[in-house]
């Protein structure tokens, strides 16, 4: 298969800058599912979507949004940039991506993130300085979930499970592919490494500094696990793009979306800032060289998603956009087929993974009766009176 | 003879605006009283000057950014690594500046952990000087810095008055300042051992990374003490 190539949406609802004209909820989360199918119909591989519990995004459940783009593609991956494993209780996890493997025939893998939005942890119960441990205690949770049936389970951020069986259980007996994502929080990467999983850097916003000194870690790591060979590692880049077939038509038109974007806007110039990070506005030569230059810091890699809808661009340039990434997306492949050096694997797919356990395995528990659900709550509540 | 590790760094951190300013000035007698005070116990040492001036722009995007030009990190790095700061802002509005507190704001926490800072300030007159023990020394006690005794407050009197020059009230204050910053710097019990402990920067945890075994105690046990 080579490298897979698609786009991440963080869902923002922002101001188109040119017009004043700010997209209802409604017609931005249809706008998303339009550019995912328009993602499937160019011919990429991978649609992720971010997840977001606040104004201005319409990134909440993001199952219900991939399980619906699902419905209405074949062949796409769909993904997560990024799932919330600090403030999302990981038995949840197991559940609604265990059915999103089911009803979309395994195209799901996801992304852990721990979220960049300090307001949302108080409100699902959780503190902000623990971001790491949440992480690392709720994700070591979800593996076993998803690997064991009959959890039996105790932490310090939820409360303990006994005998806790999480269905569906994974389609075939396999868990989905995981990604860990972090800008620089160095102990992402350690995890990362340490269970084999893969390691994605959002690499916008960010020098590139960040992405390499964070995966050359990883790297290391993964080695130093008993993995492989650093280069046998599964690494993600994201990245940024405006491409017209002409630069300066590219600069003119996207000035104004760069300069009041709410990550980057009202600060650094457009030009300093594609100097600084890897954001790229120009022809689409130049986004071919610089999309090719990443490899140089980071070594061959798997996966490379581009964000190509926010800051308020609006619908139409944004499936023009993606019509351009369809047009240099050969030359991407080929070009990428022939710098990649010996040994470097493919990310792994729903396909790969029931082939590497040596097929498919049922691991649901079937025919015992059900002596979970009561008929009414009536009776343990008296009993608790009494 | 004496190899690079052994030659003292001193960072001199000025937020003055005109050219020439008088807290730039005022940085310059620190420095040399400086570089004067740790020639004298026998150590080498250098200087190196950041103008915030020339930063100011950039001191913005890393606001809004989240991350620092390359000449502004060249500017925090100098910082990080030397053995002594002198940090010298104009009082604005009863404080220091708001590009002196800027600069102060993008380090990242732990930078000025134990290290030494001497702490100056100008204004165009005597009554702004408590602006040293009352803004300026709070901050560097919030950083961690360990800020030498004697804070160095110039007015307009203090370049222009009778008691100008060298030799003069100034000057005895620099000396004195100067004095106890290379004590820290480079004196017999000296910084080679931090007095205080030093913060986890995130270079130390890519240079050290915890390992995971760690990571999943330290998440379920709670952090360890710092």
């Amino acid at each position: 298969m080579g490298m897979q190539f698609g786009i991440f949406t963080v869902g923002d609802v922002t101001t188109d800058p040119t017009t004043g004209k700010t997209p209802t909820e409604y017609e931005r989360i249809k706008a998303t599912v339009a550019i995912a199918k328009k993602a499937e119909e160019i011919g990429l591989d991978v649609f992720a979507t971010g997840e977001h519990h606040n104004p201005p995004f319409i990134a909440s459940n993001p199952t219900a949004t991939l399980a619906y783009i699902g419905a209405q593609t074949e062949r796409i991956i769909l993904s997560t940039a990024t799932t919330l494993i600090t403030t999302t209780d990981p038995v949840l996890i197991a559940e609604d991506y265990a059915k999103l493997q089911h009803l979309t025939d395994g195209r799901v893998d996801l992304m852990m993130g721990r979220g960049n939005t300090g307001p949302v942890y108080p409100w699902f119960g959780k503190d902000i300085r623990q971001g790491i441990n949440l992480a690392i205690e709720n994700y070591a949770l979800l593996r076993q979930l998803w690997t064991e049936t009959n959890v039996d389970w105790k932490g310090r951020f939820r409360t303990p499970l006994q005998g806790y069986t999480s269905t569906p259980r994974p389609l075939d007996g396999v868990a989905p592919f995981v990604w860990h994502g972090s800008i620089r929080s160095p102990e992402i990467a350690e995890q990362a490494a340490y269970y084999g999983d893969g390691f994605f850097h959002n690499h916008i916003f960010w020098p590139a500094s960040h992405t390499q000194q964070m995966v050359r870690l990883y790297r290391q790591r993964w080695e130093h696990y008993g993995h492989g060979a650093p280069e046998t590692a599964i690494v993600g880049l994201g990245g940024q793009f405006f491409m017209r077939k002409n630069s300066q038509d590219a600069i003119n038109e996207f000035r104004p979306y760069f300069d009041n974007a709410p990550v980057y806007g009202h600060g650094p110039s457009l030009e300093d800032f594609s100097e600084a990070t890897p954001l790229t506005v120009g022809s689409p030569q130049q986004v071919i060289e610089r999309t090719l230059s990443f490899r140089e810091y980071v070594g061959d890699y798997q996966r490379q998603l581009f964000l190509v809808d926010h800051a308020g661009l609006p619908l139409k340039t944004v499936l023009e956009q993606l019509d351009l990434y369809g047009e240099i997306l050969p030359t991407l492949r080929a070009e990428f087929e022939k710098l990649r050096g010996p040994g470097v694997p493919d990310a792994p797919t729903h396909a790969s993974l029931v082939e590497k356990a040596g097929g498919p395995t049922d691991t649901a528990i079937y025919g015992v009766g059900d002596d979970a659900t009561g008929t009414s709550d009536r009776d343990a509540v008296l009993e608790g009176e009494l | 003879m004496s190899n690079a590790a052994d030659i003292k760094r001193i960072a001199v951190v000025a937020a003055g605006l005109s050219v020439p300013s008088s807290t730039r000035l005022l940085a310059d007698m620190l420095a040399d009283a400086s570089v004067r005070a740790v020639e004298a116990r026998g150590v080498e040492v250098e200087v190196q000057h950041i103008e915030l001036r020339g930063l100011a722009h950039a001191l913005t995007d890393n606001l809004l950014t989240g991350f620092p030009s390359p000449e502004l990190a060249a500017a925090i790095e100098t910082v990080h690594r030397a053995d002594g700061v002198i940090a010298v802002t104009p009082v604005f509005s009863a404080s220091y500046s708001g590009l002196f507190k800027t600069f102060f704001d993008v380090l990242e926490l732990g930078v000025l952990d134990a290290k030494p800072v001497l702490a100056a300030a100008t204004a165009g007159t005597a009554r702004h000087s408590l602006v040293i023990d009352h803004a300026l020394r709070p901050l560097f006690s919030y950083l961690h810095a360990i800020v030498v005794p004697t804070g160095v407050f110039a007015a307009t009197d203090d370049f222009a008055g009778p008691g100008a020059g060298g030799g003069g009230e100034l000057q005895k204050r620099v000396d004195r300042a100067a004095g106890e910053l290379a004590a820290l710097v480079a004196g017999p019990t000296g910084v080679a051992a931090p007095p205080a402990a030093t913060r986890h920067l995130v270079e130390d945890e890519f240079e050290h990374p915890t390992s995971f075994e760690d990571l999943l105690k330290r998440a379920s046990d709670g952090p360890p003490a710092y």
